[in-house]
């Protein structure tokens, strides 16, 4: 009955090898929570995927209609430069709500299997950005149906910010899922915060509408116009994205003034911010996993 | 038969305390935090105090208590899934933790798609549920309804399959609580059929049970936890033993309570020994000679009676085997003192663990003055067949014809 007794060494090994399956091992459990959200989500729906097109396109006809007839904004394709900043908030605002409730939403698995429970708010995540994945084509789509031609070179600029917005994402999403579990108003706090958060970017007004509205009329310094983007990531995220597929900087409006939609025609602008975004998203994703792993030993228990 | 061996340690815990607080109201609101600050009413409670368990490899521990007495916390402790509030819990190896069955289950997903999401969860990649889902989906006996959502499955349905799972991951340690033999009849009996396939292939189990019959059929060891602390760790049959002990259950119903100490004397230790007065020892073959010294007192006070010690040897089940006793006369005499009383037996053609009770009666009356029973266990071992006695024979065989 008794096992032959295995050997230290022949353990350590086993060890190692083990440690390498693991991470493999994560991400296929990850996938498949992921999987397993997007069956459920559109389980007995008819339409199914179709559905996570639906609520931005919805969104997107009703704030074209309301800038473009009730505030007479008049830039051409305006439709296009909305789409493309609303996608990029929509996937972070759902998927740091989706992570934020994450660990709680599944206190059923915490407390009974044993899991790397940091997969729990990824899954979150990893929600929004296949629902990203899948809304991307569609955005490409219009706009070459609008004749909106983006394969150029600032086309390019959609990696690096789509990169940003995965670690600031994850790094968020991380931290809220850990602090929802000890106090659960962080959900509710993160959902009003995605309200207030949505207009401090430049998503349905002009980017170069706050550099005005910054220096011109508040006469403050240019620097704070910098700053905009640089102490907030998803301004970075969502500028970069609009500059990847709208591409025209200014415009001239009915009245024949030039004016300045994108926030700004360079890239160097862009580059320093992402860089600036995505050092600051490795900084609070690092806190963010410390906080997660110092956290996580009491999940079963509080949850 | 169930011998201790010593096997490498799979599973080390020392020194496991488990503090829960149980807060009357507990800050999980922001809004409480601030209001009542830190120091809000909480009661402590002590799930776990002080446990030291250590599991070798291959064994199969059957973890028994009251309702409420720390088991499944325990459990979760050794699982990972607890932090203990103190001491440290090691295991070595690929650890399963069955807790719940079907914990991962979603009732929209298919039965199909639940196996390769609990299956992840339990640490397996999709190329191993691959190999292993034929197996998977024939131990379930769920073939044709695998692709219906799992919701639509009756109670029964859904652990076969869950139970399926978890058997075919394949762990080094398998931690279960309450869920060893689940489903129709029939269904139980392939659990324990693949729980045994587990045992033999040197697997070490840990599971919780209120089932005793299952510990002492399928367990090397049982572990009675009460109140957070070890009660009693060794022999499975001892503790049941122990455990119908605390749960009451160990009398038939209307027995009379049996008289513990009506005073005068206290009995302190029982050693077993090689030698006469030499150190403890647990294991003895037929035919040695057992010497057991017991420590009386008899406590000073204004009777002190003279008393006849009795030692019962018991085995599995507290079944007395066999009995020795003070001879005629040489009683304890009637003064205040401390005793070493000696006895020294030839241990019988015996199989397994025993323990010994001792109880001092009152010579004219016989009248029990003080009982005590030593849970340490003395294991004798004589034969290779099961059977509580080793009894030589012999055996002949003749062809029908010759004897007709």
């Amino acid at each position: 009955m008794v096992a032959p007794a295995s050997t230290g060494p022949d353990r350590a090994s086993l060890g190692r090898a083990r440690a390498q399956a693991q991470s493999r091992i994560r991400w296929e459990l990850l996938s498949q929570l992921v999987r397993k959200d997007l069956k459920v989500k559109y389980q007995g729906s008819v339409l199914g995927f179709v559905w996570s097109l639906a609520n931005p396109l919805f969104l997107l006809g009703i704030y074209y209609v309301i800038f473009t007839y009730v505030f007479a904004q008049d830039a051409p394709d305006y439709h296009v430069y909305l789409m493309a900043g609303l996608l990029a908030f929509t996937a972070f605002s759902q998927g740091v709500s989706g992570a934020s409730v994450s660990v709680v939403g599944n206190a059923g698995l915490v407390k009974k299997v044993r899991f790397p429970l940091l997969v729990l708010p990824l899954s979150g995540v990893g929600f929004a950005l296949v629902q990203l994945g899948l809304q991307l084509p569609v955005l490409f789509l219009i706009a070459l149906l609008s004749g909106v031609n983006f394969l150029h070179l600032p086309f390019l600029l959609l990696l690096p910010a789509l990169v940003v917005l995965v670690v600031f994402t994850t790094a968020l999403g991380t931290l809220v899922a850990a602090l929802n579990v000890r106090y659960r108003d962080t959900s509710h706090f993160v959902e009003l915060t995605m309200l207030i958060w949505f207009w401090l970017n430049p998503i349905l007004y002009a980017a170069g509408y706050v550099q005005s509205a910054l220096t011109d009329r508040l006469g403050w310094p240019d620097w704070t116009y910098d700053a905009y983007f640089l102490l907030n990531p998803m301004a970075t995220v969502v500028s970069t994205v609009q500059r990847a597929v709208y591409q025209d900087t200014y415009y001239v409006d009915r009245n024949g003034a030039t004016q300045q939609l994108l926030a700004d025609g360079g890239y160097a602008f862009y580059l320093r911010n992402l860089a600036v975004a995505l050092a600051l998203s490795c900084l609070l994703l690092w806190l963010a996993r410390r906080t997660f792993n110092r956290m996580q030993a009491d999940f079963a228990e509080e949850l | 038969m169930t011998t201790p061996a010593t096997p490498p340690p799979v599973i080390v815990a020392r020194g496991v305390s488990k503090k829960f607080l149980t807060h009357t109201s507990k800050a999980t609101q922001l809004k409480e935090r601030f209001v009542k600050g830190r120091g809000g009413a909480t009661v402590e409670f002590w799930a776990l105090r002080d446990v030291d368990v250590v599991v070798g490899e291959g064994e199969t521990v059957g973890l028994i208590g009251p309702n409420g007495a720390g088991k499944s916390t325990l459990l979760k402790v050794l699982a990972g899934i607890l932090r203990p509030t103190a001491g440290e819990v090691e295991v070595h190896g690929r650890i399963a933790s069955l807790l719940e069955l079907g914990a991962g289950f979603n009732g929209e997903l298919s039965g199909r798609e639940n196996v390769y999401l609990n299956a992840a969860l339990l640490g397996l990649a999709r190329r191993e549920v691959d190999r292993l889902f034929p197996a998977i989906l024939e131990f379930s006996e769920q073939a044709d309804r695998i692709d219906d959502p799992v919701k639509h499955y009756s109670s029964g349905e859904y652990v076969k399959l869950a139970f399926s799972i978890a058997v075919h991951v394949d762990p080094d340690v398998l931690l279960v609580d309450e869920v060893l033999a689940v489903g129709d009849e029939a269904f139980a009996r392939k659990c324990l059929a693949k729980i045994e396939e587990f045992q033999q292939a040197g697997k070490t189990i840990l599971f919780v049970t209120h089932s005793l019959d299952l510990v002492t059929s399928l367990c090397t060891r049982g572990i009675v936890v009460d109140r957070g602390r070890v009660q009693y760790d060794g022999d499975p049959a001892f503790a049941v033993g122990t455990l119908r002990k605390i749960l009451g259950t160990d009398r038939p119903v209307g027995a009379p309570e049996p008289v513990a100490q009506i005073g005068g004397h206290v009995v302190h230790a029982a050693v077993a020994s090689a030698t006469p007065g030499g150190p403890r020892s647990g294991r003895f073959s037929a035919g040695d000679t057992l010497h057991l010294r017991l420590d009386i007192e008899a406590l000073p006070g204004p009777t002190v009676h003279a008393g006849d010690v009795k030692v019962v040897f018991m085995g599995a089940g507290d079944i007395p085997v066999f009995s020795l006793r003070t001879p005629e006369g040489s009683s304890l005499p009637p003064r205040a003192g401390r005793y070493c009383v000696d006895f020294a037996v030839e241990v019988p053609r015996l199989n397994g663990a025993f323990i010994v009770g001792v109880q001092v009666d009152e010579p004219g009356t016989g009248l029990p003055i003080t009982a005590r029973r030593f849970d340490s266990a003395i294991w004798v071992e004589t034969g290779e067949l099961p059977g509580l006695l080793d009894v030589p024979a012999t055996v002949e065989i003749h062809s029908a014809e010759a004897v007709s």
